[in-house]
Protein backbone atom coordinates (compact mmCIF):
# COMPACT_ATOMS: atom_id res chain seq x y z
CA UNK A 1 0.00 0.00 0.00
CA UNK A 2 2.21 2.81 -0.64
CA UNK A 3 -0.31 6.00 -2.45
CA UNK A 4 -3.24 7.47 0.15
CA UNK A 5 -5.36 9.89 -1.27
CA UNK A 6 -7.60 12.67 0.99
CA UNK A 7 -10.49 14.30 -0.67
CA UNK A 8 -11.17 17.64 1.53
CA UNK A 9 -8.52 19.97 3.19
CA UNK A 10 -10.15 20.92 6.60
CA UNK A 11 -9.74 20.30 10.06
CA UNK A 12 -10.03 16.18 9.58
CA UNK A 13 -7.73 16.09 6.53
CA UNK A 14 -4.91 18.08 7.88
CA UNK A 15 -5.58 15.83 10.88
CA UNK A 16 -5.04 12.88 8.68
CA UNK A 17 -1.89 14.21 7.39
CA UNK A 18 -0.07 14.77 10.66
CA UNK A 19 -1.58 11.29 11.99
CA UNK A 20 -0.51 9.39 8.63
CA UNK A 21 3.14 10.48 9.12
CA UNK A 22 3.02 10.02 12.67
CA UNK A 23 2.11 6.46 12.63
CA UNK A 24 4.55 5.83 10.09
CA UNK A 25 3.12 5.72 6.92
CA UNK A 26 5.80 6.34 4.14
CA UNK A 27 3.90 6.43 1.20
CA UNK A 28 2.54 9.45 -1.33
CA UNK A 29 -0.22 11.42 0.60
CA UNK A 30 -2.28 13.60 -1.69
CA UNK A 31 -4.35 16.15 0.00
CA UNK A 32 -7.20 17.66 -1.89
CA UNK A 33 -9.19 20.73 -1.51
CA UNK A 34 -11.21 22.67 -3.74
CA UNK A 35 -11.25 25.71 -1.76
CA UNK A 36 -8.09 27.88 -2.36
CA UNK A 37 -6.74 28.02 1.00
CA UNK A 38 -4.57 25.15 2.82
CA UNK A 39 -6.84 23.85 5.73
CA UNK A 40 -8.14 26.44 8.23
CA UNK A 41 -9.69 26.71 11.47
CA UNK A 42 -13.88 27.40 10.93
CA UNK A 43 -14.28 28.25 14.61
CA UNK A 44 -13.18 32.08 14.61
CA UNK A 45 -14.63 32.54 11.57
CA UNK A 46 -17.74 34.14 13.09
CA UNK A 47 -15.92 35.07 16.40
CA UNK A 48 -12.32 36.84 15.89
CA UNK A 49 -11.87 36.62 12.27
CA UNK A 50 -15.29 37.95 11.63
CA UNK A 51 -14.52 40.57 14.13
CA UNK A 52 -11.68 41.90 12.53
CA UNK A 53 -9.68 41.49 14.89
CA UNK A 54 -7.54 38.47 14.12
CA UNK A 55 -5.44 38.06 10.87
CA UNK A 56 -5.62 35.63 8.01
CA UNK A 57 -2.65 33.75 8.32
CA UNK A 58 -3.67 32.27 12.06
CA UNK A 59 -6.79 30.57 10.86
CA UNK A 60 -4.14 28.07 8.77
CA UNK A 61 -3.92 25.08 10.97
CA UNK A 62 -0.44 23.89 9.80
CA UNK A 63 2.31 25.98 8.16
CA UNK A 64 3.41 25.36 4.71
CA UNK A 65 6.36 23.96 5.88
CA UNK A 66 4.54 20.93 7.66
CA UNK A 67 3.13 19.70 4.10
CA UNK A 68 6.45 20.34 2.32
CA UNK A 69 7.88 18.22 5.47
CA UNK A 70 5.02 15.65 5.36
CA UNK A 71 5.83 15.28 1.79
CA UNK A 72 1.85 15.95 0.90
CA UNK A 73 1.13 17.30 -2.35
CA UNK A 74 -1.32 19.93 -1.18
CA UNK A 75 -3.90 20.74 -4.68
CA UNK A 76 -5.72 23.65 -3.82
CA UNK A 77 -8.30 25.19 -5.89
CA UNK A 78 -9.38 21.24 -7.40
CA UNK A 79 -12.11 19.58 -6.40
CA UNK A 80 -12.18 16.07 -6.36
CA UNK A 81 -15.40 15.37 -9.14
CA UNK A 82 -15.40 12.02 -9.77
CA UNK A 83 -14.65 8.58 -7.86
CA UNK A 84 -14.11 5.46 -9.63
CA UNK A 85 -14.01 2.80 -7.38
CA UNK A 86 -13.24 -0.08 -9.64
CA UNK A 87 -10.46 1.97 -10.91
CA UNK A 88 -9.56 3.15 -7.43
CA UNK A 89 -9.22 6.50 -9.33
CA UNK A 90 -10.41 9.96 -8.45
CA UNK A 91 -10.66 12.68 -10.91
CA UNK A 92 -10.18 16.01 -10.13
CA UNK A 93 -11.94 19.42 -11.49
CA UNK A 94 -8.61 20.27 -13.55
CA UNK A 95 -8.75 16.62 -15.11
CA UNK A 96 -5.69 15.16 -13.34
CA UNK A 97 -6.36 11.21 -12.18
CA UNK A 98 -5.03 10.51 -8.58
CA UNK A 99 -5.05 7.01 -8.60
CA UNK A 100 -4.91 5.69 -4.62
CA UNK A 101 -4.58 2.39 -2.69
CA UNK A 102 -6.70 3.67 0.28
CA UNK A 103 -8.59 7.19 0.09
CA UNK A 104 -10.27 9.20 2.83
CA UNK A 105 -13.32 11.30 2.08
CA UNK A 106 -13.24 14.69 4.79
CA UNK A 107 -15.51 16.61 2.27
CA UNK A 108 -17.22 18.32 5.51
CA UNK A 109 -20.22 19.88 4.84
CA UNK A 110 -22.42 22.61 2.60
CA UNK A 111 -24.41 25.55 3.97
CA UNK A 112 -28.38 24.63 3.67
CA UNK A 113 -29.28 27.21 1.45
CA UNK A 114 -32.87 28.87 2.26
CA UNK A 115 -35.36 27.99 -0.58
CA UNK A 116 -37.01 31.46 -0.49
CA UNK A 117 -37.12 34.11 -2.95
CA UNK A 118 -34.80 36.54 -2.74
CA UNK A 119 -32.03 34.46 -1.16
CA UNK A 120 -29.82 35.48 -4.24
CA UNK A 121 -29.79 39.61 -3.57
CA UNK A 122 -26.79 41.26 -2.65
CA UNK A 123 -26.41 41.64 0.86
CA UNK A 124 -27.66 38.07 1.42
CA UNK A 125 -25.05 36.09 3.05
CA UNK A 126 -24.33 32.72 4.10
CA UNK A 127 -21.33 31.42 6.52
CA UNK A 128 -18.99 28.83 5.90
CA UNK A 129 -15.47 29.51 4.43
CA UNK A 130 -12.92 32.13 4.57
CA UNK A 131 -14.50 33.84 1.33
CA UNK A 132 -18.07 33.92 2.62
CA UNK A 133 -16.74 35.93 5.76
CA UNK A 134 -14.24 38.25 3.74
CA UNK A 135 -17.82 38.92 2.02
CA UNK A 136 -19.64 39.74 5.43
CA UNK A 137 -17.23 41.97 7.40
CA UNK A 138 -17.35 45.08 5.29
CA UNK A 139 -21.12 45.36 6.41
CA UNK A 140 -20.41 45.36 9.67
CA UNK A 141 -20.92 49.32 9.87
CA UNK A 142 -22.54 50.84 12.99
CA UNK A 143 -25.94 51.98 12.42
CA UNK A 144 -26.91 49.09 9.19
CA UNK A 145 -29.62 47.01 10.38
CA UNK A 146 -28.51 42.99 9.98
CA UNK A 147 -31.48 40.25 9.94
CA UNK A 148 -30.23 37.13 10.42
CA UNK A 149 -32.09 34.48 9.87
CA UNK A 150 -31.61 31.04 11.98
CA UNK A 151 -30.56 31.54 15.81
CA UNK A 152 -28.04 28.73 16.41
CA UNK A 153 -24.63 29.09 17.21
CA UNK A 154 -23.29 30.68 14.04
CA UNK A 155 -25.81 33.03 13.87
CA UNK A 156 -25.96 33.66 17.36
CA UNK A 157 -22.01 34.52 17.82
CA UNK A 158 -22.42 36.77 14.42
CA UNK A 159 -24.89 38.63 16.00
CA UNK A 160 -23.05 38.94 19.23
CA UNK A 161 -20.30 40.25 16.48
CA UNK A 162 -22.35 42.20 14.77
CA UNK A 163 -23.68 44.39 17.93
CA UNK A 164 -19.99 44.56 18.88
CA UNK A 165 -19.46 46.70 15.85
CA UNK A 166 -23.11 48.73 16.57
CA UNK A 167 -25.22 47.86 14.19
CA UNK A 168 -29.10 46.81 14.40
CA UNK A 169 -29.51 43.19 14.88
CA UNK A 170 -32.98 41.01 14.75
CA UNK A 171 -32.90 36.75 14.57
CA UNK A 172 -35.23 35.65 13.09
CA UNK A 173 -35.68 31.83 14.24
CA UNK A 174 -38.33 29.75 12.79
CA UNK A 175 -38.38 27.73 16.32
CA UNK A 176 -39.69 29.12 19.50
CA UNK A 177 -36.28 29.32 21.30
CA UNK A 178 -32.78 29.78 20.10
CA UNK A 179 -30.46 27.02 19.43
CA UNK A 180 -33.15 24.84 19.92
CA UNK A 181 -31.74 22.03 17.74
CA UNK A 182 -28.69 21.75 20.45
CA UNK A 183 -29.65 22.85 23.73
CA UNK A 184 -31.71 22.48 26.28
CA UNK A 185 -34.70 24.85 27.40
CA UNK A 186 -32.59 26.75 30.13
CA UNK A 187 -29.15 27.59 28.25
CA UNK A 188 -31.85 28.51 24.96
CA UNK A 189 -33.69 31.08 27.65
CA UNK A 190 -30.16 32.40 28.91
CA UNK A 191 -28.52 33.14 25.80
CA UNK A 192 -31.86 34.87 24.55
CA UNK A 193 -32.05 37.14 27.53
CA UNK A 194 -28.25 37.72 26.84
CA UNK A 195 -28.56 38.67 23.43
CA UNK A 196 -31.19 40.61 24.53
CA UNK A 197 -29.75 42.14 27.34
CA UNK A 198 -26.76 43.43 24.46
CA UNK A 199 -29.40 45.43 22.33
CA UNK A 200 -30.38 42.16 19.51
CA UNK A 201 -34.03 41.74 18.66
CA UNK A 202 -35.74 38.30 18.48
CA UNK A 203 -38.50 37.39 16.21
CA UNK A 204 -39.09 33.70 17.34
CA UNK A 205 -41.61 31.04 15.76
CA UNK A 206 -41.33 32.97 12.51
CA UNK A 207 -40.93 31.69 9.06
CA UNK A 208 -38.55 33.72 6.86
CA UNK A 209 -40.57 33.27 3.68
CA UNK A 210 -39.08 35.96 0.82
CA UNK A 211 -36.32 38.31 1.09
CA UNK A 212 -36.74 41.93 -0.51
CA UNK A 213 -35.19 44.06 -2.61
CA UNK A 214 -34.03 45.79 -5.82
CA UNK A 215 -30.53 45.96 -6.41
CA UNK A 216 -29.97 44.77 -2.69
CA UNK A 217 -31.80 43.25 0.26
CA UNK A 218 -34.14 46.03 1.81
CA UNK A 219 -36.00 43.24 4.12
CA UNK A 220 -36.91 39.95 5.43
CA UNK A 221 -40.54 38.96 5.01
CA UNK A 222 -41.71 36.25 7.47
CA UNK A 223 -45.29 34.63 8.75
CA UNK A 224 -44.85 37.15 11.55
CA UNK A 225 -44.25 40.02 9.60
CA UNK A 226 -41.11 41.96 7.70
CA UNK A 227 -37.91 42.95 9.45
CA UNK A 228 -36.09 45.53 7.48
CA UNK A 229 -32.76 45.06 6.55
CA UNK A 230 -29.72 46.41 5.47
CA UNK A 231 -27.79 42.98 5.05
CA UNK A 232 -29.10 39.33 5.77
CA UNK A 233 -26.61 36.48 7.60
CA UNK A 234 -28.39 33.13 6.75
CA UNK A 235 -27.52 30.31 9.15
CA UNK A 236 -29.98 27.97 8.98
CA UNK A 237 -27.78 24.74 9.39
CA UNK A 238 -25.16 22.69 7.28
CA UNK A 239 -26.23 19.36 5.02
CA UNK A 240 -22.73 16.56 4.46
CA UNK A 241 -21.50 16.43 1.97
CA UNK A 242 -21.98 12.87 0.59
CA UNK A 243 -21.90 13.90 -3.75
CA UNK A 244 -19.15 12.63 -4.23
CA UNK A 245 -19.32 9.32 -2.02
CA UNK A 246 -22.92 9.10 -3.31
CA UNK A 247 -22.37 8.89 -6.64
CA UNK A 248 -19.81 5.97 -5.86
CA UNK A 249 -22.68 4.21 -4.77
CA UNK A 250 -21.51 4.56 -1.06
CA UNK A 251 -24.10 3.95 1.46
CA UNK A 252 -24.96 7.56 3.12
CA UNK A 253 -27.96 8.23 5.36
CA UNK A 254 -27.41 12.46 6.66
CA UNK A 255 -23.89 11.38 6.11
CA UNK A 256 -21.53 8.85 4.57
CA UNK A 257 -22.05 5.58 6.61
CA UNK A 258 -18.89 4.55 8.44
CA UNK A 259 -18.54 2.09 11.23
CA UNK A 260 -16.31 2.59 14.59
CA UNK A 261 -13.21 2.54 12.28
CA UNK A 262 -14.18 5.19 9.94
CA UNK A 263 -14.57 2.94 7.52
CA UNK A 264 -16.98 2.91 4.97
CA UNK A 265 -19.06 0.03 2.68
CA UNK A 266 -15.63 -0.04 0.32
CA UNK A 267 -12.67 -1.35 2.30
CA UNK A 268 -10.31 0.47 0.89
CA UNK A 269 -12.52 3.81 1.42
CA UNK A 270 -12.35 5.67 4.80
CA UNK A 271 -14.28 9.03 5.90
CA UNK A 272 -14.10 11.40 8.90
CA UNK A 273 -15.22 14.44 9.78
CA UNK A 274 -18.59 16.72 9.62
CA UNK A 275 -19.34 14.68 6.86
CA UNK A 276 -19.98 11.17 8.29
CA UNK A 277 -22.65 9.21 10.02
CA UNK A 278 -20.96 6.96 12.37
CA UNK A 279 -21.64 4.68 15.64
CA UNK A 280 -21.52 6.78 18.89
CA UNK A 281 -20.26 6.24 22.26
CA UNK A 282 -23.59 5.57 23.63
CA UNK A 283 -24.68 2.61 20.82
CA UNK A 284 -26.60 4.80 18.21
CA UNK A 285 -25.19 6.48 15.30
CA UNK A 286 -24.61 10.11 15.09
CA UNK A 287 -22.91 12.78 12.65
CA UNK A 288 -21.56 15.75 14.25
CA UNK A 289 -20.15 19.12 13.23
CA UNK A 290 -17.47 19.76 15.68
CA UNK A 291 -13.35 20.14 15.75
CA UNK A 292 -13.15 17.56 18.29
CA UNK A 293 -15.13 15.05 15.73
CA UNK A 294 -12.91 15.85 12.89
CA UNK A 295 -9.86 15.51 14.96
CA UNK A 296 -10.51 12.27 16.62
CA UNK A 297 -12.23 10.66 13.83
CA UNK A 298 -9.29 11.36 11.46
CA UNK A 299 -7.16 10.32 13.95
CA UNK A 300 -8.69 6.83 14.08
CA UNK A 301 -9.38 6.77 10.43
CA UNK A 302 -5.63 7.55 9.65
CA UNK A 303 -4.76 4.51 11.85
CA UNK A 304 -7.37 2.38 10.35
CA UNK A 305 -6.15 2.81 6.76
CA UNK A 306 -2.93 1.70 7.94
CA UNK A 307 -4.37 -1.69 9.04
CA UNK A 308 -4.06 -0.32 13.43
CA UNK A 309 -7.08 0.70 13.98
CA UNK A 310 -8.84 0.83 17.16
CA UNK A 311 -12.49 1.96 17.97
CA UNK A 312 -13.47 5.64 18.06
CA UNK A 313 -15.91 6.05 20.84
CA UNK A 314 -14.63 9.37 22.40
CA UNK A 315 -17.11 11.68 24.39
CA UNK A 316 -17.64 14.49 21.63
CA UNK A 317 -17.31 18.03 23.07
CA UNK A 318 -18.34 21.27 21.90
CA UNK A 319 -18.09 25.04 22.48
CA UNK A 320 -19.09 28.28 21.43
CA UNK A 321 -18.05 32.08 22.49
CA UNK A 322 -20.75 34.88 22.38
CA UNK A 323 -19.70 38.14 24.32
CA UNK A 324 -17.79 36.89 27.73
CA UNK A 325 -19.59 33.65 27.40
CA UNK A 326 -18.07 30.83 27.20
CA UNK A 327 -20.49 27.52 26.51
CA UNK A 328 -19.16 24.18 26.52
CA UNK A 329 -21.09 21.31 25.98
CA UNK A 330 -20.22 17.20 26.44
CA UNK A 331 -21.96 14.20 25.47
CA UNK A 332 -25.04 13.60 23.50
CA UNK A 333 -28.06 15.27 24.65
CA UNK A 334 -31.85 13.98 23.28
CA UNK A 335 -35.20 14.68 23.72
CA UNK A 336 -36.90 12.85 26.58
CA UNK A 337 -33.80 13.20 28.74
CA UNK A 338 -34.16 14.61 32.49
CA UNK A 339 -32.56 17.75 32.71
CA UNK A 340 -30.74 18.68 36.57
CA UNK A 341 -29.87 22.19 36.79
CA UNK A 342 -26.61 23.19 38.21
CA UNK A 343 -26.34 26.65 39.48
CA UNK A 344 -28.29 29.88 39.09
CA UNK A 345 -28.12 31.26 35.31
CA UNK A 346 -28.61 34.66 37.21
CA UNK A 347 -24.90 34.14 38.23
CA UNK A 348 -24.09 33.64 34.63
CA UNK A 349 -22.76 30.52 35.54
CA UNK A 350 -24.04 27.61 35.05
CA UNK A 351 -24.85 23.95 33.36
CA UNK A 352 -27.23 21.55 33.13
CA UNK A 353 -26.97 18.19 33.28
CA UNK A 354 -28.85 15.51 30.89
CA UNK A 355 -29.48 12.43 32.11
CA UNK A 356 -31.12 9.16 30.47
CA UNK A 357 -32.07 6.02 32.91
CA UNK A 358 -30.05 7.93 35.26
CA UNK A 359 -26.66 8.08 33.66
CA UNK A 360 -25.26 11.35 32.17
CA UNK A 361 -25.10 11.23 29.16
CA UNK A 362 -24.50 15.45 28.11
CA UNK A 363 -23.32 18.34 30.40
CA UNK A 364 -23.96 21.92 28.83
CA UNK A 365 -21.80 24.12 30.88
CA UNK A 366 -22.08 28.03 30.53
CA UNK A 367 -18.79 30.16 31.99
CA UNK A 368 -18.22 26.41 34.81
CA UNK A 369 -15.24 24.88 32.35
CA UNK A 370 -15.27 22.44 36.29
CA UNK A 371 -18.98 21.45 35.28
CA UNK A 372 -17.94 20.67 31.86
CA UNK A 373 -14.68 18.43 32.28
CA UNK A 374 -16.17 16.70 35.21
CA UNK A 375 -19.40 16.24 33.16
CA UNK A 376 -17.15 14.60 30.92
CA UNK A 377 -15.58 12.87 33.11
CA UNK A 378 -19.25 11.45 34.32
CA UNK A 379 -20.03 10.48 30.90
CA UNK A 380 -17.50 8.45 29.85
CA UNK A 381 -17.56 6.34 33.38
CA UNK A 382 -21.81 6.36 32.58
CA UNK A 383 -22.14 7.84 35.89
CA UNK A 384 -25.22 7.67 37.78
CA UNK A 385 -25.14 10.42 40.47
CA UNK A 386 -27.99 11.07 42.37
CA UNK A 387 -29.57 14.20 40.63
CA UNK A 388 -30.63 15.97 43.57
CA UNK A 389 -27.21 15.88 44.56
CA UNK A 390 -25.76 17.16 41.30
CA UNK A 391 -28.60 19.63 41.43
CA UNK A 392 -26.98 20.89 44.50
CA UNK A 393 -23.81 23.63 44.62
CA UNK A 394 -22.94 23.20 47.76
CA UNK A 395 -21.32 19.70 46.77
CA UNK A 396 -18.07 20.55 44.96
CA UNK A 397 -18.40 18.91 41.46
CA UNK A 398 -15.30 17.33 42.04
CA UNK A 399 -16.55 15.04 44.25
CA UNK A 400 -18.90 13.28 41.79
CA UNK A 401 -15.54 11.70 40.33
CA UNK B 1 9.48 40.21 16.53
CA UNK B 2 9.52 38.86 20.35
CA UNK B 3 11.48 35.37 19.97
CA UNK B 4 10.11 32.58 22.44
CA UNK B 5 12.13 29.32 23.73
CA UNK B 6 10.11 26.47 24.24
CA UNK B 7 11.92 23.54 25.59
CA UNK B 8 10.76 19.80 25.19
CA UNK B 9 11.11 17.40 27.91
CA UNK B 10 13.89 15.71 26.70
CA UNK B 11 15.89 19.06 26.25
CA UNK B 12 15.55 20.34 22.76
CA UNK B 13 14.73 23.61 22.42
CA UNK B 14 13.02 25.62 19.47
CA UNK B 15 13.72 29.51 19.30
CA UNK B 16 11.43 31.03 17.41
CA UNK B 17 9.86 34.70 16.43
CA UNK B 18 6.25 35.13 17.38
CA UNK B 19 4.20 38.39 16.17
CA UNK B 20 3.03 40.97 18.72
CA UNK B 21 -0.65 39.69 19.19
CA UNK B 22 -0.36 36.02 18.54
CA UNK B 23 -0.26 33.14 21.34
CA UNK B 24 2.53 31.07 22.68
CA UNK B 25 0.54 28.83 21.56
CA UNK B 26 -0.07 30.03 18.29
CA UNK B 27 4.10 30.25 18.03
CA UNK B 28 4.59 26.93 18.68
CA UNK B 29 1.42 25.42 16.42
CA UNK B 30 2.83 27.95 13.28
CA UNK B 31 6.56 26.57 13.77
CA UNK B 32 6.03 23.12 14.73
CA UNK B 33 7.35 22.68 17.71
CA UNK B 34 6.54 19.29 18.92
CA UNK B 35 4.35 18.89 22.02
CA UNK B 36 1.38 21.16 22.10
CA UNK B 37 -1.52 19.76 20.47
CA UNK B 38 -3.96 22.76 20.94
CA UNK B 39 -7.17 21.19 19.54
CA UNK B 40 -9.58 24.22 19.90
CA UNK B 41 -7.06 26.03 18.59
CA UNK B 42 -6.53 28.60 21.26
CA UNK B 43 -10.63 28.94 22.49
CA UNK B 44 -9.83 27.80 25.98
CA UNK B 45 -11.86 24.67 25.75
CA UNK B 46 -9.32 21.62 25.11
CA UNK B 47 -6.41 22.10 27.82
CA UNK B 48 -4.12 20.93 25.35
CA UNK B 49 -1.94 23.79 25.50
CA UNK B 50 -0.38 23.21 28.46
CA UNK B 51 3.28 24.23 29.05
CA UNK B 52 5.26 25.05 32.11
CA UNK B 53 6.58 28.98 32.15
CA UNK B 54 10.27 28.95 32.96
CA UNK B 55 10.61 30.26 36.93
CA UNK B 56 12.55 33.21 35.97
CA UNK B 57 9.27 34.96 33.75
CA UNK B 58 6.42 33.84 36.10
CA UNK B 59 6.31 37.00 37.51
CA UNK B 60 6.02 39.14 33.98
CA UNK B 61 3.07 37.23 33.01
CA UNK B 62 -0.08 39.08 33.48
CA UNK B 63 -1.94 36.05 35.85
CA UNK B 64 -4.24 33.29 34.62
CA UNK B 65 -8.31 34.38 34.56
CA UNK B 66 -10.68 32.42 35.84
CA UNK B 67 -11.73 30.26 32.99
CA UNK B 68 -7.78 29.50 32.15
CA UNK B 69 -7.71 28.26 35.97
CA UNK B 70 -10.50 26.31 36.02
CA UNK B 71 -9.42 24.62 32.61
CA UNK B 72 -6.29 23.76 33.93
CA UNK B 73 -6.90 22.64 37.44
CA UNK B 74 -7.98 19.64 35.16
CA UNK B 75 -4.51 19.31 33.38
CA UNK B 76 -1.97 16.32 33.87
CA UNK B 77 0.98 17.18 36.07
CA UNK B 78 -0.48 20.46 37.09
CA UNK B 79 2.04 22.98 38.73
CA UNK B 80 1.88 26.51 40.04
CA UNK B 81 4.06 27.32 36.81
CA UNK B 82 1.29 25.80 34.87
CA UNK B 83 -0.46 27.52 32.01
CA UNK B 84 -2.16 27.22 29.15
CA UNK B 85 -0.13 28.50 26.01
CA UNK B 86 -2.90 29.88 24.11
CA UNK B 87 -4.37 32.07 27.40
CA UNK B 88 -0.59 33.86 27.31
CA UNK B 89 -0.37 36.85 24.83
CA UNK B 90 3.06 37.66 23.31
CA UNK B 91 3.69 41.39 24.24
CA UNK B 92 7.47 42.78 23.34
CA UNK B 93 8.05 42.41 27.15
CA UNK B 94 7.83 38.65 26.63
CA UNK B 95 10.92 38.75 24.18
CA UNK B 96 12.85 35.70 25.32
CA UNK B 97 10.18 34.11 27.68
CA UNK B 98 11.42 30.60 28.23
CA UNK B 99 8.25 27.99 28.51
CA UNK B 100 8.70 23.86 28.77
CA UNK B 101 6.39 21.94 27.29
CA UNK B 102 5.27 18.67 29.54
CA UNK B 103 4.94 14.90 28.60
CA UNK B 104 2.00 14.66 27.17
CA UNK B 105 -0.83 16.60 26.84
CA UNK B 106 -3.83 13.97 27.24
C1 LIG C 1 -18.58 29.58 11.22
C2 LIG C 1 -18.30 28.29 11.90
C3 LIG C 1 -18.06 28.27 13.27
C4 LIG C 1 -17.79 27.08 13.93
N1 LIG C 1 -17.53 27.09 15.27
C5 LIG C 1 -17.23 25.94 15.91
C6 LIG C 1 -16.91 25.93 17.30
O1 LIG C 1 -16.95 26.95 17.98
N2 LIG C 1 -16.56 24.75 17.87
C7 LIG C 1 -16.51 23.57 17.16
O2 LIG C 1 -16.18 22.52 17.72
N3 LIG C 1 -16.82 23.56 15.85
C8 LIG C 1 -17.18 24.71 15.21
N4 LIG C 1 -17.48 24.69 13.87
C9 LIG C 1 -17.51 23.39 13.18
C10 LIG C 1 -16.14 22.94 12.71
O3 LIG C 1 -15.47 23.98 12.07
C11 LIG C 1 -16.31 21.76 11.78
O4 LIG C 1 -16.93 20.73 12.53
C12 LIG C 1 -15.00 21.26 11.20
O5 LIG C 1 -14.41 22.22 10.38
C13 LIG C 1 -15.22 19.98 10.43
O6 LIG C 1 -14.05 19.56 9.80
P1 LIG C 1 -14.09 18.72 8.45
O7 LIG C 1 -12.68 18.47 8.09
O8 LIG C 1 -15.02 17.60 8.61
O9 LIG C 1 -14.76 19.68 7.41
P2 LIG C 1 -14.23 21.14 6.83
O10 LIG C 1 -13.29 21.71 7.83
O11 LIG C 1 -15.44 21.81 6.49
O12 LIG C 1 -13.40 20.70 5.57
C14 LIG C 1 -13.96 20.08 4.43
C15 LIG C 1 -13.27 20.64 3.21
O13 LIG C 1 -13.48 19.77 2.12
C16 LIG C 1 -13.70 20.54 0.95
N5 LIG C 1 -14.35 19.69 -0.06
C17 LIG C 1 -15.61 19.19 -0.03
N6 LIG C 1 -15.85 18.44 -1.13
C18 LIG C 1 -14.71 18.45 -1.87
C19 LIG C 1 -14.34 17.86 -3.11
N7 LIG C 1 -15.18 17.09 -3.81
N8 LIG C 1 -13.11 18.10 -3.59
C20 LIG C 1 -12.23 18.86 -2.89
N9 LIG C 1 -12.53 19.44 -1.70
C21 LIG C 1 -13.76 19.23 -1.19
C22 LIG C 1 -14.53 21.67 1.48
O14 LIG C 1 -14.55 22.77 0.61
C23 LIG C 1 -13.79 21.99 2.78
O15 LIG C 1 -12.72 22.87 2.57
C24 LIG C 1 -17.77 25.88 13.19
C25 LIG C 1 -18.02 25.89 11.82
C26 LIG C 1 -18.28 27.07 11.17
C27 LIG C 1 -18.55 27.08 9.70
S1 LIG D 1 -5.65 25.52 22.54
FE1 LIG D 1 -7.37 24.62 23.48
S2 LIG D 1 -7.21 25.43 25.50
FE2 LIG D 1 -5.48 26.27 24.52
Amino acid sequence: MDRIVIIGAGQAGAQAVASLRAEGFAGAITLVGDEPFPPYQRPPLSKAYLSGDYARERLFLKPDSFYAESQCDLRLGVAAVDLDRKAKTVTLSDGAGLPYDRLLLATGTLVRKLPVPGAELPGVHYLRGIAEVDGLRPELVAGKRLAVIGGGYIGLEVAAVARKHGLDVTVIEAAGRVMARSASEPVSAFYEAEHRGHGVKFLLGAMAQGIEGRARVTAVVTDRGSVAADAVLIGVGVVPDTSLAESAGLPCNNGIVVDEFAATADPDIFAAGDCTNHPDFTGGRVRLESVQNAIDQAKHAAASMLGKGTAYCEVPWFWSDQYDLKLQIAGLARPGDVIVPRGDPASRKFSVFHLRGGTVAAVEAVNAAPDYIIGRKLIAARAQPAPERLADISIPIKSFV
Amino acid sequence: MPKITYIEQNGKEHTVEVPVGWTVMEGAVKNRVPGIDADCGGACACATCHVYVDPAWQAKLKPRAEMEAQMLDFALELKPNSRLSCQIKVTQELDGLVVHTPKSQH
